[in-house]
């Protein structure tokens, strides 16, 4: 039972957070929902009646008159979870063997290659993005080098499909893949990787036995830090996709922006968190799951 | 003859370990000698324990042999087979570690199983002898409860039982009890005991308690520094230590650095501030030693000594009454203590003396151990 000084002292101590996520998170989360469930005005803005055809577009019922259901919206939002699942895969199998090698390093590189793994975080987004579009297009870096190097004789579309989305996305959100399973591989008990290889296991066994099944809290965090920000992700397509890539967050801002269809964009957006929002509830889950039986 | 002999060793020993040496760089700089030209025999189901103080180098020369650690010179061979280069998981050992490290994720049986199952052992044979392992060492029934939701004593248990599972050649243990209360401890020693004798398993057991070394087992082996300073069996490491740091180490006893002078018949040793100690006739004069004198090696002097023992003079400071024993703590001239823990009358005789009079302690000169200096390059 929590005494009533320590009541008091929580509230003090969490009251200013909480008003301020109150205000700013909770509050536009709720302006968005309601939102979604209103109708387009003609030019822009919203008419304040019930109106459930901006899922109907989405989800496949329709009016019949204004509102019509098309696939394509399904599509994209598949697409984006296709382009995002890639992403987790890409960065986990990216990062696992390098958490792997910068743990066993010696401490003073360890604060190094940290340090060094959050250093794109100081360049603009948009900037270290442009650097890609330089690398990937057809006169650039990587089309000249291997033209140099007589490998290809003509440069290769790179720039503008979704091979580019995808070494976009992994760029930016490989950090978060990382830190988290760095931290867990480093916690990793190493006189437990020991033991395996004393009792007879071959260093791939010890791996699937020991080191995967122990390192999961990680790579569960790392997956759903990457995959959120990929799934509603607008400006990596935007830069190195071009117009043919079109993720669910390219949706979402042209409704707001040029569309001026801000109900039907708050729809998407609910969407969107929906998926996140069962995500999350299942990481949770297995977390909680995880730690009743350590 | 002598060549012969160890051809015999050598196909005999289980284990085999031949000056190794291994050094570590210090992450503060410089380098230490963990092994400095370590040599030690394993023979066959015997219980070797590796004994002595903190840093001197036995959880190294047990990572040496299990293979976690490489040694920069020497060579370790199992069962004759040379080890170099062999990787920990095909060495035919296995190893209770100190902090027992069972698998966190996996439930009691699957960590007693592990051995098997990473060997391919089809699924009943596994089951049958996951459970005869666990009914050996008395926790049948626990395979499906997690290592947290189990005790420090029955942890041990199953760290124990998943070494043998496999039926090592040797098992290595590093420490295995250090973390027990005393009397799962004292049962606990008592349990590997019998767990050895029954298996035939050679044990090598790490600890820093000279007393759990001792009890259990058939040779010890005293380490100091990285180097072995002697392997015996308890009894010649308690009565004839071969260095004065295995004499410092195991047991009581007060010890006397000097120069054994006089004439053959009566020899006696003078310590540089001028103590003397009769010794054993026939020790030749001249020669550098220490004399070891154990607490029960002292009694209360008769009003006139015979030839045959020494005498000491000394005040007495504290009597301290331990139950069977009763022990005497006394000053010698030269600010020294000695301790006498006489049995039977030589006790009656010496409770008399008040605190702070003056006493004579006797002893018998062929007694205490008289353990001859070797110069620093032999
Ligand atoms: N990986 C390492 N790096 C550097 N020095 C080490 C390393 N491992 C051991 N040492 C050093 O080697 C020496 C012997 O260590 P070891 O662990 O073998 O001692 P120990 O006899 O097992 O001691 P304890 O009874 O405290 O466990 C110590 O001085 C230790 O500091
Ligand atoms: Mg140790």
């Amino acid at each position: 039972m929590a005494r009533r000084g320590d009541t008091r002292r929580l509230a003090f101590l969490l009251g200013p957070a909480s008003l301020f996520l109150g205000v700013f998170f909770i509050g536009p989360l709720a302006v968005m929902v309601v939102y979604s469930f209103l109708e387009p005005g003609l030019y822009g803005g919203v008419e304040w009646n019930f109106y459930h055809w901006n899922y109907g577009r989405i989800l496949g019922w329709a009016d019949g008159e204004w509102e019509e259901f098309d696939a394509v919206y399904a599509q994209i939002f598949l697409r984006s979870a296709r382009l995002a699942l890639t992403n987790v895969a890409i960065t986990l199998i990216i990062c696992y063997p390098a958490a792997i090698w910068v743990s066993g390093l010696s401490a003073r590189w360890r604060t190094m290659v940290v340090f060094l793994i959050t250093l794109p975080f100081f360049v603009s987004l948009v900037v270290r993005l442009f650097a890609w579009v330089l690398i990937l297009r057809p006169s650039g870096f990587l089309n000249s080098s291997l033209m140099g190097l007589g490998l290809i004789s003509e440069p290769i579309d790179i720039i503008f499909t979704e091979t580019a989305v995808l070494i976009g996305m992994a760029y930016i959100l490989l950090p978060f893949m990382f830190l988290p399973l760095y931290a867990s591989i480093e916690k990793l008990d190493r006189s437990l990787v020991e033991a395996s290889s004393d009792l007879g296991a071959s260093p791939l066994q010890t791996f699937f036995r020991v080191t995967l099944p122990l390192t999961l809290p990680g790579i569960a965090a790392g997956s759903v830090l990457v995959f959120i920000p990929s799934l509603g992700n607008f400006i990596v397509p935007d830069i190195l996709g071009g117009a043919k890539v079109l993720m669910i967050g390219n949706l979402v801002e042209q409704q707001f922006l040029s569309a001026r269809n801000w109900p039907f964009g708050s729809a998407l957006s609910v969407m969107i968190m929906a998926v996140m929002f069962v995500l999350i509830v299942l990481y949770l889950r297995s977390m909680g799951r995880q730690e009743a039986r350590q | 003859m002598k060549a012969d002999e160890e051809a015999q060793d050598q196909a005999a020993s289980i284990a085999e370990v031949r000056e190794a040496v291994k050094r570590f760089a210090a992450p503060e700089g410089g380098i230490v000698t963990a092994l400095d030209g370590v040599s030690l025999k394993v023979r066959p189901s015997e219980f070797v324990t590796l004994l002595g103080p903190s840093g001197c180098g036995k959880t190294t020369l047990l990572r040496a042999i299990s293979g976690f650690e490489e040694l920069d010179a020497g060579e370790v061979r199992i069962a004759g087979a040379p080890m170099t280069g062999v990787p920990p998981h095909r060495r035919p050992v296995n190893t209770v570690f100190q902090n027992y490290a069972l698998f966190p994720h996996l439930s009691v049986g699957d960590n007693v199983g592990y051995g098997l199952d990473v060997a391919g052992v089809p699924r009943a044979e596994r089951n049958t002898r996951v459970g005869e392992t666990l009914e050996r060492i008395g926790l049948d029934g626990y395979e499906r409860r997690r290592p947290d939701q189990l005790s420090g004593g029955q942890r041990q248990r199953v760290a124990l039982a998943r070494a043998i599972i496999n039926q090592p050649k040797l098992l290595l243990l590093d420490e295995p009890l250090s973390a027990l209360d005393r009397n799962l401890r004292k049962a606990m020693q008592l349990e590997l005991k019998n767990l050895q004798h029954d298996l035939g398993i050679c044990f090598v057991f790490v600890t820093h308690d000279q007393e759990e070394a001792l009890t259990m087992s058939d040779r010890v082996a005293v380490l100091n520094a990285g180097r072995i300073e002697q392997v015996a069996a308890p009894e010649t490491h308690y009565h004839r230590p071969a260095t004065r740091f295995v004499a410092e180490f195991i047991g009581d006893g007060a010890l006397f650095s000097g120069r054994v002078e006089g004439p053959a018949k009566d020899p006696v040793l003078v310590t540089a501030d001028g103590l003397r100690f009769a010794v054993a006739s026939g020790t030749p004069a001249g020669q550098e030693a220490t004399l070891l004198l154990r607490p029960e090696h002292l009694e209360a002097a008769p009003k006139s000594p015979r030839a045959s023992h020494g005498v000491i003079e000394a005040r007495l400071e504290q009597s301290v009454f331990l139950g069977a024993l009763h022990q005497f703590v006394c000053r010698l001239a030269n600010g020294a203590t000695i301790i006498a823990a006489p049995t039977g009358a030589g006790a009656g005789n010496l409770s008399e003396v008040a605190i702070g009079d003056s006493i004579r302690l006797a002893y018998r000169r062929d007694q205490p151990h008289l353990i001859p200096e070797v110069g620093d390059g032999a």
